[in-house]
């Protein structure tokens, strides 16, 4: 079977579209909620997370036939959570102003539900290049999502993208209002909340009778 | 082979977590003098920046540029350590005493960094507190007068992106600092206060909307860790530099 066979692609990129890990699975909400009212912190946090679930998979599909059922989810926490130290350090040690912006963010990737259920649902039971990809296309999915609601909530939030002021001042000098309550976690739901409507009214598969 | 005896169990989680904890030793070990090195210079870059030196390449080099000496003063403003400033890599108890102050020993060791600045000394001061989420900490730098701010720095640990994380911001936050003055009839009179609500100029800086909390735990930090040294603030514009 040639490495990009149709199956394949299909693995990574299902979770991009109709199989979101954000959307449909309903995975990795609280951290969608946390870290998104910059775009800056979402967009590390998205590529922070594709990398470790990418790597774990690959760890967790190598290591899968020979973990004993009844520890195997301690197994699993045990991997996610020595390359997420592992990530830190490194970042620590070579890219300290990285580190330093994403601070508790990098810990919080091991309690996303994203890992968890990525490796129990598929790792465990497919071979490695495939966990890979698998590992990818969801990690690649969660970002979509963060970088969509981020995008929006700096935008109206704050009247910025990326730090930089894209609203101009003549805006508030006739009596424009950054929307307070786009900073809030709360939104932030709201907004996944409209994603989600507008996935489900667009993609006939994943409406329920 | 049967993966679900219980011997097997108990020696593959065995196994499992010792290589975990191999690796995550030696990866530590192995990477720890350059986390160490990140971590001083990223603080010297911070006590540069409360002294307007921002975005300096090599912090190493500023540092000794501008930091004169470096002092731990008693609780009645007397010098009573006074050591060169802080080189990397040397833990001798002759230089970097203030820099290798802990942030526990602020209130009894009272540390203290002179710098000259264009030819004038400024003070600086380090400050530790608490916000909404986790600890804030900076640098309060302050003229020859004692009184008159220079320059602050501000970070925070996890204060929310957006709203307290914005007290690292130069222009909105840190900025009106400068030209403040600090003490009145023997207290620290320097304070944030809640946005928009500034009465006196003099003494008070505009808080962020939306971070009540944090401009609080800031404005507490300041007031707290300053007073600290009321007695060297008090002792009027002689030079304290014993060299």
């Amino acid at each position: 079977m040639s490495l990009f066979s149709k199956k394949n692609k299909e693995v990574f990129t299902a979770p991009l579209g109709k199989n979101n890990p954000v959307t449909v699975q309903v995975l990795g909400i609280c951290s969608a909620l946390a870290v998104t009212a910059q775009l800056k912190p979402a967009i590390v946090m998205g590529l922070s997370v594709t990398i470790i679930v990418a790597l774990s998979n690959l760890v967790i599909s190598l290591l899968r036939n020979t973990i004993p059922n009844r520890v195997r989810i301690i197994i699993q926490l045990v991997v996610v959570a020595a390359l997420v130290t592992i990530v830190s350090e490194v970042l620590k040690a070579f890219a300290y102003d990285v580190s330093v912006q994403l601070s508790v963010y990098i810990g919080l990737i091991i309690t996303n539900c994203i890992l968890m259920g990525r490796l129990e649902a598929f790792a465990m039971s497919n071979k490695p290049w495939e966990s890979l990809l698998d590992g990818l296309g969801n990690g690649l999915g969660y970002a979509k999502i963060l970088v969509i609601v981020a995008f929006i909530r700096e935008l109206f939030g704050s009247g910025c993208l990326f730090g930089y002021q894209v609203i101009p001042q003549w805006c508030y000098d006739h009596g424009y209002l950054n929307n307070g309550l786009m900073l809030m976690p709360p939104m932030a739901l709201i907004i996944v909340g409209c994603i989600i409507w507008w996935q489900r009214a667009h993609n006939k598969d994943l409406q329920e009778q | 082979m049967n993966t679900n005896k219980n011997s097997y169990t108990f020696i593959y989680a065995s196994i499992v977590v010792i290589i975990v904890a191999f690796l995550l030793a030696f990866v530590s070990s192995a990477l720890h003098s350059r986390q160490q090195r990140n971590i001083d210079l990223d603080k010297m870059k911070q006590v540069l920046a409360s002294l307007n030196v921002r975005d300096v390449k090599d912090a190493e080099a500023a540092y000794r540029q501008y930091i004169v000496s470096e002092q731990l003063l008693a609780e009645n403003g007397t010098v009573s350590t006074s050591t060169e400033p802080y080189a990397m890599g040397e833990k001798s108890g002759d230089k970097g005493c203030a820099f290798l102050c802990s942030t526990a020993d602020i209130l009894t060791q009272r540390p203290l960094f002179v710098a000259k600045v264009e030819g004038e000394t400024k003070y600086v001061f380090p400050l530790y507190g608490n916000g909404l989420w986790g600890p804030v900490w900076g640098y309060i730098a302050l003229n020859a007068d004692r009184q008159t701010v220079y320059g602050v720095y501000f970070s925070h640990e996890g204060e929310t992106p957006g709203l307290g994380a914005e007290i690292t911001n130069y222009e909105k936050f840190q900025s009106p600092f400068a030209g403040k003055h600090v003490m009145k009839d023997g207290r620290v009179a320097l304070s944030v206060v809640k946005n928009g609500n500034v009465k006196d100029a003099e003494f008070e800086v505009d808080g962020l909307s939306g971070a009540t909390f944090t401009s609080k735990g800031v404005s507490e930090m300041v007031r707290k860790d300053l007073q600290a040294y009321a007695a060297f603030l008090g002792a009027g514009t002689e030079e304290v530099s014993n060299q």
